[in-house]
């Protein structure tokens, strides 16, 4: 017997797919600025202060090795045994920012180290302050130059949100199972799922490449 | 009753790592030689075959790889494939590396230089002959190093797979903390397993970039 696909039963459930839509985009958007920040702040500090050099390297080692899955179980299962209790839905930012923090700083640091010395001499005998040269001369090209490699990871990140259903969190994958459980049509709900994802994936890369486009609009070449 | 975290549940934790590695292995073999035609039909002259692979990988990587698990799992059943989950999950994973790799590769094949292609051609080889005697050699050793870093990610997604009860790291751990309520400790070993394993490859892959860099400056 063939297989018939049924599609309206899934569709009929359209309310609970695009709330789950809705949080995947507030999680994901809310993770993304915080680890971009974080990611940015750490790799600006590591610079900075010599001293905290050797803990933020083991942070991001420690986090680029480990699965996200496993970061998200000690942070929403492990943490209330320390007294720290929250949401579901905090511990999913919280492990969002965290992680994603970890592969951003080794992002933007690679952005830093490649901004020449000479750049830095020569922004300094214009007499720009410290604080101009840092934003203008090393922050804004640093980051110019890596933005397509954070953008690749955000998208990574707005991926890697549908784990946040292990912990019950009813986003996308997670109100997936629910209209699945609700319709039995198992493989038409994820096929509509998929779609969702790929088009969310999609749009944030345009939104991204536009977003990199307006922020360092100055002519800003590689090496 | 209520278990204490002792030796034989950490053993249980460690020696779940068997099914981690193994799953790894399964989807790096599978994905690889898929990724590996990926790659080809991503740089071959019909276009009809470039749109195809270049399909295949945005679907890949614009996906989570959980939805790639469900799909197959219950696409391969209604299929008539009654699998179980450790095939299914296997070939899931094979497909989200087949997309990643078959990325990683086309760049290396495309960083092979141009007049490569150009001279062998001159010398009258065949495109097969191109690739194997010319362009694949090269090609490989640039390949190298990412490919070996993107084993890490291989590594640290297999946990996924546990939704569909394959026993592996993250999937022994939860069953452990189910039975110990020590949610901390269970799941810091878990990490550190993974660590262990991931962490030795992520330096090697570093290494293998550098000393390919010292190589190409001399």
């Amino acid at each position: 017997m063939a297989f018939e696909f049924q599609f309206q039963p899934v569709l009929a459930q359209s309310d609970v797919l695009l709330d789950g839509l809705y949080l995947t985009l507030e999680l994901a958007g809310t993770g993304i600025v915080l680890g971009g920040l974080l990611g940015t702040l750490l790799a600006v500090l590591r610079g900075v202060v010599p001293a905290l050099r050797w803990p933020i390297g083991v942070y991001v080692e420690v986090v680029r090795n480990t699965p996200f899955l496993v970061q998200l179980f000690i942070v929403y299962l492990g943490l209330p045994e320390a007294g720290l209790r929250m949401s579901a839905e905090q511990a999913a930012v919280l492990t969002m920012t965290l992680n994603l923090g970890a592969y951003a700083t080794e992002i933007v640091r690679a952005g830093l180290d490649s901004v020449h010395k000479s750049q830095i001499e020569a922004g300094l005998s214009l007499a720009l302050t410290r604080w101009q040269v840092f934003r203008h001369v090393v922050l804004g090209p640093a980051l110019a130059r890596v933005w397509p490699s954070l953008s690749s990871q955000f998208v990574l990140m707005l991926l890697s949100s549908s784990v946040f259903s292990f912990i019950s969190v009813q986003e996308l994958s997670g109100a997936a199972s629910n209209v699945e459980q609700d319709t039995f049509r198992s493989f038409e709900t994820y096929i509509v799922i998929t779609v969702l994802y790929l088009a969310m994936a999609m749009a944030l890369r345009v939104i991204l490449a536009l977003l990199g486009r307006v922020m360092f609009a100055a002519p800003v070449r590689a090496r | 009753m209520i278990r204490e975290f002792g030796t034989s549940e950490l053993w249980f934790v460690v020696s779940s790592a068997r099914w981690t590695l193994a799953l790894t292995l399964i989807a790096l073999a599978l994905g690889g030689v898929l990724g590996f035609v990926i790659a080809l039909l991503r740089v071959s002259r019909l276009a009809p075959l470039r749109w195809l692979a270049a399909g295949w990988i945005g679907l890949v990587q614009g996906v989570p790889v959980l939805m790639l698990l469900f799909l197959s799992y219950y696409g391969l059943s209604l299929a008539g494939l009654d699998l179980p989950p450790l095939v299914a999950a296997g070939i899931s994973l094979s497909f989200y590396a087949s997309g990643f790799l078959g990325e990683i590769w086309r760049g290396c094949i495309q960083s092979v230089p141009w007049q490569q292609w150009e001279a062998s051609a001159a010398l009258a080889l065949s495109r097969a002959q191109q690739y194997r005697y010319v362009v694949l050699p090269q090609a490989v050793r640039i390949a190298v190093p990412p490919t070996v870093g993107f084993i890490v990610q291989l590594v640290k997604n297999t946990s996924i797979v546990s939704i569909i009860g394959v026993v592996e790291l993250a999937r022994a751990g939860h069953l452990v903390n189910n039975a110990t309520f020590q949610p901390m400790r269970v799941f810091c070993v878990v990490a550190l397993v993974y660590f262990c394993i991931c962490w030795p490859i992520s330096l090697a892959a570093r290494w293998l970039e550098r000393r390919m860099h010292v190589g190409r400056a001399g």
